[in-house]
């Protein structure tokens, strides 16, 4: 064989390599995907599971009662606000509807049932993980790059327990609570839209919404709403504490991403969760 | 020698692909002060994290007290690590807690203390660390020769029987690099613990360390005392002792200990046998007194006037000298015998007691906490030497000399 033959043959061995290569990149890129995601599901489990038994170490009872305070007081204002414009949005266009069947004394029904089932839950948990959650990333990332929490292990403080335990459980305390100011402060929202400014009776919406809701949808609502906190809490939490392992970013920029990431992944999960837990529910 | 309290046996450590500590093999002995020199980025700080346990190696064993980390229980783990401390190359503080939170924050989350317990001993590290002023302030709004004392007082707040400093005096001006070495060194003999640093300060850190070790090409290349290193024949002197030991030490703007025998050797050697020079030792005794009646900085301030005095007065005459210790200068002076000496000696103790006693006094006074009055001595040694006889014993018949000049009082 010459020389020449010789080069040919690498030259075309190559070529059939890159094709190989081409052909097999998509599902390398999806295999290297699936990796890391049932990585990232694994560690964060056990992320869950090691923050919820550290809930129970001495002095938590002061961390908890500030976390709710942060996650939970500091957000009744926006929640509020947030809320009473959905009630009379959702008064409104309802009102609108329902005139024309005639059947404008069912929007009490209309705004209660939606509020109490899956607008109150879903949209308290996206507002606090914009609020709360988003802080909560921040937070921890900026602690982690500037060395904080490896502070806190050398002075033998369990960085788990003092950092992640107290914002889980001060999300399942404030979740509901803020879910339930959401449903009532959106009812009246609904109230003043449709019965104050579009002239609905007002005695018939409080029936309605009286005679439509049952205990289970409240606690339906509850469900939800404790579903979501840990959702989000956990979601928010991961991803500031472990900013610095990011491949796609360092330092600052891994904190602005981490908390980019808390955020969307935050409220897509929470969607999904909403779904999976209605069709269980229902 | 006993068992190390520290031991690394083939220690290796990689990030990707690129190995930062290579087979290392180092022991750090109980009760001493051990410190680590190297160049920037050549792994120091990766090497003191393994010892608290914030790193794991790839390769190799660690042995605490002769019993290898990595086959101890989660129970003699928490054991070895109780007694340690680590103070943080850049601080680590809690940015959303003040001053005195972040002193107390081990004791109030380790420890059962009561409030006033805590808050006695907090208040005694923050007093001890000259930070009364913060207390309640952030770190944001403290500078960052504070923030490396509250990093400080936090590392001490324990009692630690192992502390291990990261490059504690980084962004200090002189006087203070030297009062936290001192100060480290204080509390090393007081309290008797296990210090572990890694410095850039040399020779500074010489004065205050029992061994020292010198990371070179991710390896050990030495351990031993400062002495020693100087006895020391190897690349990493030339290229780590020299580029980062200054021609001057920075507090006293003296020789370093090396560069004054360099130019003792090309200054004096080359001389006639018959020549003669003096040597003039100083020694100030009871700068203790002084650091526990007005502080390190005070004391640092004392041994920096004098260092400059020295440097003013025999440099005229065409002398060099150096710092030999933490309270020690020598001063060779190729130009002058005994009776001219003494005459400069009489000028330089007079200007020490105005200017010295003011310098002294005046950092005294910063303090929050001011301690009376507090007396010192300076003692010298004058002796006659010539080119055939080393340096070091014309030094040691300089020791023998000694006699007090002067005792001087200062008040705060």
């Amino acid at each position: 064989m010459t020389l020449n033959e010789n080069s040919q043959n690498s030259a075309e061995q190559v070529r059939g390599g890159r094709l190989v290569s081409l052909l097999t990149w998509p599902f390398a890129t999806m295999g290297r995907g699936f990796i890391g995601w049932v990585s990232h599901m694994g560690a964060s489990t056990i992320f869950l599971c090691l923050a919820c038994l550290k809930v129970f170490r001495p002095k938590q009872l002061p961390k908890i009662i500030e976390q709710v305070y942060y996650i939970g007081a500091s957000s009744v204002l926006i929640i509020i606000l947030v809320s009473f414009f959905t009630g009379m949005v959702l008064g409104l266009q309802s009102y609108h509807a329902l005139v024309q069947f005639g059947a404008q004394g069912s929007l009490g029904t209309l705004v209660a049932l939606s509020l109490v089932r899956e607008l109150g839950p879903v949209l308290t948990a996206i507002m606090i993980t914009a609020r709360a959650g988003s802080a909560i990333t921040a937070q921890i990332g900026i602690e982690r790059i500037s060395e904080q929490i490896d502070a806190l292990d050398t002075m033998r403080i369990d960085s788990l327990g003092y950092l992640i335990s107290p914002r889980i459980v001060a999300s399942i305390i404030s979740f509901p609570i803020l879910t339930a100011v959401f449903d009532l402060i959106g009812i009246l929202g609904g109230y003043v839209s449709g019965v104050l400014l579009l002239g609905a009776n007002p005695g018939a919406y409080f029936y309605r919404v009286q005679d439509s809701l049952d205990f289970k949808d409240v606690t339906d609502g509850f469900i939800k709403a404790v579903v979501f906190a840990v959702i989000v809490a956990l979601v928010c939490c991961y991803q500031g504490y472990f900013a610095h392992m990011r491949e796609d970013g360092r330092g600052a920029k891994a904190v602005g991403l981490a908390t980019t990431s808390a955020v969307v992944l935050s409220c897509v999960l929470v969607l999904i969760a909403d779904y999976i837990v209605t069709s269980l529910l229902i | 020698m006993d068992t190390p309290l520290i031991e690394f046996k083939d220690v290796t450590k990689r990030f990707g692909s690129r190995t930062v500590l290579d087979r290392v093999n180092l022991q750090i002995y109980e009760g001493q002060v051990t410190t680590i020199i190297g160049l920037s980025g050549s792994g120091k700080s990766v090497l003191i994290k393994h010892i608290i346990g914030l790193l794991k190696p790839n390769e190799g064993r660690i042995l605490f007290r002769g019993k290898p980390l990595n086959e101890m229980d989660k129970d003699e783990m928490d054991e070895c690590r109780a007694g340690m401390s680590y103070m943080f190359q850049d601080n680590a503080l809690f940015d959303s807690m003040s001053v005195y939170e972040n002193v107390a924050l081990p004791l109030r989350e380790t420890t059962n203390l009561d409030k006033a317990e805590i808050d006695r001993r907090v208040m005694a590290r923050i007093e001890q660390t000259e930070l009364g002023d913060a207390i309640h302030k952030y770190p944001s709004e403290i500078s960052g020769g504070m923030q490396k004392r509250v990093a400080l007082a936090r590392a001490l707040v324990t009692d630690p029987r192992i502390v291990l400093f990261d490059e504690p005096t980084s962004g200090q001006d002189p006087v203070r690099k030297n009062a936290i070495l001192g100060r480290i060194a204080e509390y090393q003999r007081r309290f008797g613990f296990t210090a572990i640093l890694v410095s850039h300060e040399i020779p500074d850190v010489y004065f205050i360390s029992n061994r020292i070790l010198a990371l070179y090409q991710q390896k050990i290349v030495f351990q031993g005392t400062p002495e020693e290193l100087e006895q020391f024949e190897h690349p990493f002197k030339d290229e780590v002792i020299q580029s980062l030991e200054g021609l001057q030490q920075e507090l006293t703007s003296l020789y370093s200990k090396r560069q004054f025998k360099v130019r003792y050797y090309a200054q004096l050697k080359r001389e006639t046998p018959e020549k003669t020079y003096v040597v003039a030792l100083f020694t100030l005794e009871g700068m203790g007194d002084v650091i526990a009646a007005l502080g390190h900085e005070a004391a640092q301030e004392g041994i920096r006037c004098m260092g400059t005095l020295i440097d003013r007065h025999f440099g005229a005459v065409g002398g060099f000298s150096a710092r030999l210790g933490m309270n020690e200068f020598v001063t060779v002076l190729p130009y002058a015998d005994l009776a001219e000496a003494g005459d400069i000696l009489k000028d330089l103790i007079e200007d020490f007691k105005g200017q010295g006693i003011q310098d002294i006094s005046a950092r005294a006074l910063r303090r929050a906490a001011s301690g009376g009055c507090v007396e010192f001595t300076i003692r010298v040694g004058l002796a006659q030497g010539q080119p055939i006889s080393g340096i070091d014993a014309i030094v040691e018949s300089a020791k023998k000399q000694q006699k007090e000049v002067a005792r001087l009082r200062c008040d705060s």
